[in-house]
């Protein structure tokens, strides 16, 4: 196991490189001026491109930018951005809301995805089955900003239940409304995902014979049936996590939270190169990392699976 | 039509408690499906005593299996339903029960054995965790004496190094290594009635037959009431004491292991007998009984064998359905012409 993870996160060394190189280059062969429009009305004087050009390499070659931006990003310096903010501060200051939208998300649609799929995986075809199967899909089939404008329209503005938008940085209870949103469709999966696995090893012959030694049904479905039917449930979740991790734009967008994904989607539209490549750097390590941790998570539930 | 007169009490005690250890009597199981309704048991009466090994001989689809899972109450309902009859332990009515009674006779009081102990065990956990979770919910034993008990049982099933090997998962364990784990959970809480369902049928045949011996070994050793079913006449001759033979969702003929292969007293049974390959006979075409098990949801009428029967009469065997009558102190079959079959030469 230990030798696994090692070859694992050795792994991630050429996916680290080959993916921010890809990035970098993504964002400076896009077409345009980064400096268009920064100066107002009037195009930027000489001197300031000169200046900025200058301090971002940007006459270099692209291999050598990247070369200089890696060698900087190995001693902790994420550089800067055009306005001169260090990057590093403006993804401390963006990255931990995330994270707590992420893991409220996260909890909703475990614990609510979770229950209603194994409520009605157990008791097929009853009124809750068929009420949880027509709101999943409803929920799937939902544009995200479509469910988060109409609830902030009726629980925050209409009912005044919640605040429609969140403060900086944001409670946690402020993040319920959003991270349900945030969370839904994965919600939806779950309960489904969650429905299946349940009623397909309902029927299985272990839980048969777990019935035939005599132990009360509580402990049937609570130990037996529940561990085996939540392999891939939890699965889910751990690829859901990396994804949480990357930001929301809409949702972030829709509740004003200051989260990574609207610094990301600012920093793409104002072509700060350096801020996307440092964002996405931080993205990717969560990923990828977040995937190992899925891949340890499958071993630890189903013990067929080793890595040697 | 032969007379026939019933002088075991065995037969006339319909209704009566006996003395028996576990008793099914005229049981009716069906399956609703959406093509119809499946009659798999029609009356099914038998019974084990403790100490005694009763073998139940069928094709798949006889419903042997069905019977169990009925008798354990692990029967998929939906679609399968008890529609009748009655399942009696130490002369208690199970299928009177409330579940929680039923619950607490499984296990201790009758266990199962299963097919396959690949899929029969649970994955996720180890062995030892497996056996030892009965010592903890059922007798209240702490962790480490559940577990210390679970390495004797793994030791009584003669699985080498039960220290260490308490500790693996079924998935690391051979075929016949997990059977006997299969066995060790079964007979953890010391039950009076094992029910062994096709317990080698999933093994190579060398290690079918260490199966088989630790199996009756062990059954007489605790004196235990046991139901073999399987479909090999091999098993069935070293280990049981009686023998029923199941055709269509009945007992077609049940009698002690010595008269069955001596001289069987149903066409059936002749059949399943000359079926056994022989070494005498290599080289020449196998014997199989003609045609095919009847579809459960149009079983012909009169006799249900009647359609593969070489001894078929056509005004006697089409219409009557031959009741299980007694021919012999230990023996009965339901087949008309039964005692001619015994009689004959």
């Amino acid at each position: 196991m230990g030798r696994y993870v090692l070859r694992r996160l050795l792994q991630l060394i050429p996916v680290f490189f080959g993916t921010t190189f890809l990035i970098y280059y993504l964002v400076w062969a896009v077409p345009g001026d980064p400096f268009a429009g920064k100066c107002g009305e009037r195009p930027c004087p000489q001197s300031y491109v000169d200046f900025m050009t200058e301090k971002f390499n940007l006459d270099k070659p692209i291999i050598v930018q990247y070369g200089t931006y890696m060698k900087n990003l190995l001693q902790g310096d994420f550089g800067q951005t055009f306005g001169g903010r260090q990057i590093s501060d403006l993804i401390s200051d963006a990255y931990p809301n995330t994270i707590k939208l992420a893991i409220v998300a996260l909890i909703i649609e475990a614990v609510i995805g979770l229950t209603a799929g194994v409520l009605t995986g157990l008791r097929r075809n009853g009124f809750l089955d068929n009420l949880v199967l027509v709101s999943t899909l409803f929920m799937i089939a939902l544009p995200i900003f479509v469910l988060g404008f109409l609830l902030q329209k009726w629980l925050g503005v209409d009912l005044g239940i919640v605040k429609p938008t969140v403060s900086n940085p944001p409670s946690f209870g402020e993040l319920l409304m959003p991270g349900f949103v945030l969370g839904s469709a994965s919600m939806a999966y779950i309960a489904r995902l969650a429905r299946t696995s349940i009623a397909e090893n309902r029927r299985s012959d272990y839980v048969r014979t777990a019935i035939a030694k005599g132990l009360p049904m509580k402990r049937v479905v609570g130990v037996h049936l529940l561990r085996n039917s939540l392999i891939p449930v939890v699965t889910y979740l751990g690829t859901d996590l990396g994804a949480l991790m990357g930001g929301a734009i809409v949702t972030e967008g829709i509740f004003n939270i200051n989260g990574i994904g609207r610094q990301v989607y600012r920093a793409i539209v104002t072509k700060e190169g350096a801020t996307v490549v440092s964002i996405v750097v931080i993205l990717v390590l969560v990923y990828l990392l977040s995937n190992l941790l899925v891949d340890l998570l499958y071993a630890a539930l189903d013990p067929r699976i080793r890595y040697e | 039509m032969s007379e026939v007169v019933i002088t075991d009490p065995r037969y006339a005690s319909a209704g009566k408690p006996s003395g028996r250890l576990l008793e099914v009597e005229d049981l009716r199981v069906e399956f609703r499906t959406r093509d119809g309704v499946a009659k798999v048991i029609n009356g099914v009466t038998y019974h084990v005593n403790a100490g005694e090994t009763l073998a139940v001989l069928g094709e798949s689809g006889s419903g042997k299996s069905v019977t169990a899972q009925a008798i354990m109450g692990i029967l998929d309902t939906p679609p399968g339903f008890v529609t009748g009859g009655k399942i009696r332990f130490h002369g208690d009515d199970m299928l009177t029960m409330s579940p929680e009674q039923r619950r607490r006779i499984r296990g201790n009081g009758i266990a199962m054995v299963f097919q396959d102990a690949l899929s029969a065990l649970n994955p996720v956990f180890t062995v030892g965790f497996q056996i030892a979770e009965q010592f903890r919910v059922r007798q209240g034993l702490s962790r480490g004496d559940a577990k210390k008990r679970a390495i004797e049982m793994l030791d009584q099933v003669k699985i080498p190094f039960a220290k260490q090997r308490v500790n693996e998962y079924p998935h690391q364990f051979s075929g016949g290594m997990r059977q006997r784990v299969m066995i060790a959970m079964s007979l953890a809480l010391d039950p009076e009635v094992l029910i062994a369902d096709e317990p080698t049928t999933a093994l190579d045949v060398t290690v079918q037959a260490q199966i088989m011996d630790l199996l009756s070994e062990l059954q007489r050793e605790r004196q235990m009431g046991m139901i073999l079913i399987t479909h090999d006449l091999g098993v069935v001759a070293d280990v049981a004491d009686r023998i029923a033979v199941m055709y269509a969702g009945r007992i077609v003929e049940e009698a002690t292991v010595y008269e069955l292969y001596a001289k069987p007293a149903h066409p059936y049974t002749i059949g399943l007998l000359q079926s056994i390959p022989r070494l005498d006979e290599k080289g020449q075409e196998l014997r199989t009984i003609k045609g095919l098990p009847p579809n459960l949801m149009r079983i012909p009428s009169g006799c249900p064998f009647h359609p593969r029967c070489p001894m078929r009469v056509d005004d006697i065997c089409i219409p009557n359905v031959p009741p299980l009558l007694q021919i012999g102190p230990t023996r009965a079959s339901a087949c008309h012409f039964a005692e001619d079959l015994v009689n004959r030469a």
